[in-house]
């Protein structure tokens, strides 16, 4: 693993910037959490390893100074579409490139183990081994990675500074990255209602999901929560959470980097990003985009030509 | 009545059913891979194997109720004077939390001090509490986060409980902790327990001893001077996203808002929890916000349960030590963690702000 080198790459950048932010342990060995460094001795708690899900981009756009920050392939697409909105100031982060092969859903771990309390988490290329009070299980990082990692397209970060590997190629094939939408679309309507209103019935309105979202940008400022307009109220019936919901994807429409935070991070176990992608499916059918990419696009929400180069319906 | 029983596995789905004979039954229903306290029905699976993701705080305590439906109404003899007509329920059907954890009742008692044992009783958390019996399930070890024997709790304590069950030998042994806990004992699936409280025992003191304890010196003794630095928190705290899952998660944090949610003529005045780490807790009216940074919300959230609540209350900790702010934080932020600095006499301001002048050298 690169973590020797992510560290010193930490300390070499470290008096330039503000802060470095990157991760260390959490509360216990399957969990890590961000870590924002200032001093070269905190550089030595870092750790890098398939436990790093986090996007720590998420925190740019609130950085009020230059800082670094450790970024996957998956995760280097929000700073492209922030560069694209003109969210963050380039020159203001540097950009540390991890190469990644593959991340876990902490999810399905704890699902695979029985929930049981995590005495240590050891990892050997491709796998992980768990081990609880009940003894050792052994995974393969591919069975218990979150959905974004079976068809990733960038393990290589598409922004850096430094890179603290030699970059990787993705052995994905392209069309599998809306393999599980395509699933969905095989459903009737109904069923694809029915489907998303027993999900969001689970819902509790923490909105852990917008908060933790790299793209919600309004924050503060959510409608979810105005009393002027009054969208949605504070009533807890499954129509508002719908609501919410709709609200959040429909603001994510060409801009969703596909980072998956809201699902990781939320408490009930919804799969929120599938509507989300479902969007960006439909935004790459009928504009030819994918958002954070590459970062001389524009988001097509976000430009108005009559002539709409890329537009499919004009060639119909 | 017995005050101890026996309760074979295969029995459960009986027994829920028979709770809610004369009652509603909140129990942990099983949803894709999410455990959620929901209104029991015959179609939902009950799952009893690790806590709920939920507490099951919102059987008594709403996340958003009704106080009052309000009515516009034009006068039949003067059309142009209105009249709003007012309507209350109170009148809250009896209820059965099942399958709760012992952290999951003892935080009913944090809340009952605030909207009980007040002179001015809050009349809906009152009357749903009174009428709500309240079965519990003992732990039979931790779960991720957790840290229940830190804040004077337990895998087994009986405090907020009705009745206690502890896993053993294929079913559980029932205990009753009150009057109307033993009243659930005379249930008729409910066998003689006697021969296992042996072993229930043992259980529960193993799990007791399984369970990791942050503040082995008491979590309630709080560096009033760490705790006002601004410093420590901006420090302890970078990485909070400021939503709410810890708080709607707790099963003791009680702080609400009282909107008015009106169409046209009709409307009604709800009640529904807050959340100290909205950026609108506390807002003003004049727009002035006393909390206007998120670090300065965090350090409500730990006051509030580490602090202000124990100066309060005589003592008592406004946490159960369930872990789920913990568990299911987006990013693992460990306030069992956070108050352990504020305890730790190393950790003074002096510290923190030296550390942060070296970080600048």
């Amino acid at each position: 693993m690169s973590t020797q080198k992510l560290k010193e790459i930490i300390k070499q950048v470290l008096p330039d910037v503000e802060a470095v932010i990157c991760w260390q342990e959490g509360f216990d060995k399957l969990n890590v959490t961000p870590i924002f460094i200032t001093s070269p001795e905190q550089a030595e708690k870092v750790v890098w390893n398939p436990l790093c899900a986090q996007n720590l981009a998420s925190y740019l756009p609130s950085q009020k100074k230059k800082v670094a920050v450790a970024v996957k392939g998956c995760d280097s697409r929000t700073i492209v579409q922030y560069m694209q909105e003109g969210l963050i100031d380039r020159n203001n982060v540097v950009i540390i490139g991890i190469p990644c092969k593959g991340i876990i859903s902490k999810k399905k771990v704890q699902k695979a183990i029985g929930n049981e309390p995590v005495e240590d988490v050891s990892f050997t290329e491709g796998s992980v081994k768990v081990k609880t009070p009940s003894g050792e299980k052994t995974f393969a990082i591919a069975d218990v990675c979150p959905s974004k990692c079976t068809s990733c397209q960038y393990p290589t970060p598409i922004v850096y500074d430094q890179l603290t590997a030699d970059p990787i190629q993705s052995d994905k094939p392209a069309e599998s990255v809306y393999a599980d939408v395509a699933e969905l679309e095989g459903k009737t309507l109904e069923e694809r209602k029915a489907y998303f209103l027993s999900q969001f019935d689970k819902c509790i309105r923490c909105y852990a999901c917008r908060n933790a979202c790299p793209m919600c940008v309004c924050q503060d400022s959510c409608i979810a929560e105005t009393r002027d307009p009054h969208w949605i109220t504070q009533k807890l019936s499954l129509d508002e959470k719908l609501m919410f919901h709709m609200i959040h994807a429909l603001h994510l429409a060409g801009r969703c980097v596909e980072c998956g935070e809201c699902e990781r991070v939320c408490p009930m176990e919804i799969p929120v990003a599938k509507l989300k992608k479902k969007i960006n499916k439909e935004m790459k059918e009928l504009f030819d985009y994918i958002p954070g990419v590459n970062p001389e696009d524009k988001p097509p929400m976000y430009i108005f030509n009559v002539d709409e180069a890329k537009i499919k319906e004009h060639k119909l | 009545m017995a005050d101890k029983g026996y309760l074979p596995k295969e029995k459960i789905k009986e027994f829920v059913e028979a709770l809610g004979k004369d009652a509603t039954v909140f129990a942990p229903c099983l949803e894709g891979d999410t455990i959620i306290f929901r209104q029991y029905t015959p179609d939902k699976e009950i799952s009893l194997d690790r806590p709920a993701n939920t507490p099951p705080k919102g059987a008594i305590y709403p996340q958003c109720e009704t106080l009052l439906s309000f009515e516009f109404k034009k006068e039949a003899d003067n059309p142009q004077k209105m009249d709003v007509e007012l309507k209350v329920n109170t009148d809250f059907p009896k209820a059965v939390v099942f399958g709760g954890r012992p952290c999951d009742a003892r935080g009913f008692t944090v809340i009952d001090r605030v909207f009980i044992d007040t002179d001015t009783a809050d009349p809906y958390y009152k009357k749903r509490r009174e009428n709500t019996t309240i079965v519990t399930k003992c732990c039979n070890g931790p779960v991720a986060g957790c840290f229940c024997v830190g804040v004077g709790g337990g895998p087994a304590v009986t405090e907020g409980s009705d009745v206690v069950m502890t896993e053993v030998d294929g079913g559980y042994y029932l205990e009753a902790v009150t009057d109307k806990g033993k009243a659930v004992m005379s249930l008729p699936m409910i066998q003689d327990g006697a021969s296992y409280e042996a072993k229930a025992k043992a259980a529960n003191e193993k799990a007791t001893a399984a369970v990791r304890n942050p503040f082995p010196e008491g979590a309630d003794k709080i560096s009033a001077e760490l705790f006002d630095s601004g410093d420590f928190w901006g420090n302890v705290i970078e990485k909070c996203l400021s939503c709410g899952a810890c708080t709607f998660l707790c099963p003791t944090c009680y702080c609400f808002n009282i909107t008015d949610e009106q169409a046209i003529t009709t409307g009604d005045r709800i009640r529904s929890w807050d959340s100290c780490m909205f950026q609108h807790f506390t807002l003003e009216t004049s727009g002035h916000n006393p909390r206007p940074a998120k670090h300065k919300r965090f350090r409500n959230r730990v006051g509030h349960k580490f602090y202000y609540y124990p100066e309060k209350y005589d003592g008592a900790i406004a946490c159960t030590g369930c872990g789920r702010c913990i568990r299911y934080c987006p990013v693992s932020v460990d306030i069992s963690e956070i108050v352990g600095y504020l305890r730790d006499p190393k950790a003074d301001p002096k510290a923190w702000a030296a550390k942060k002048e070296d970080a600048k050298n």
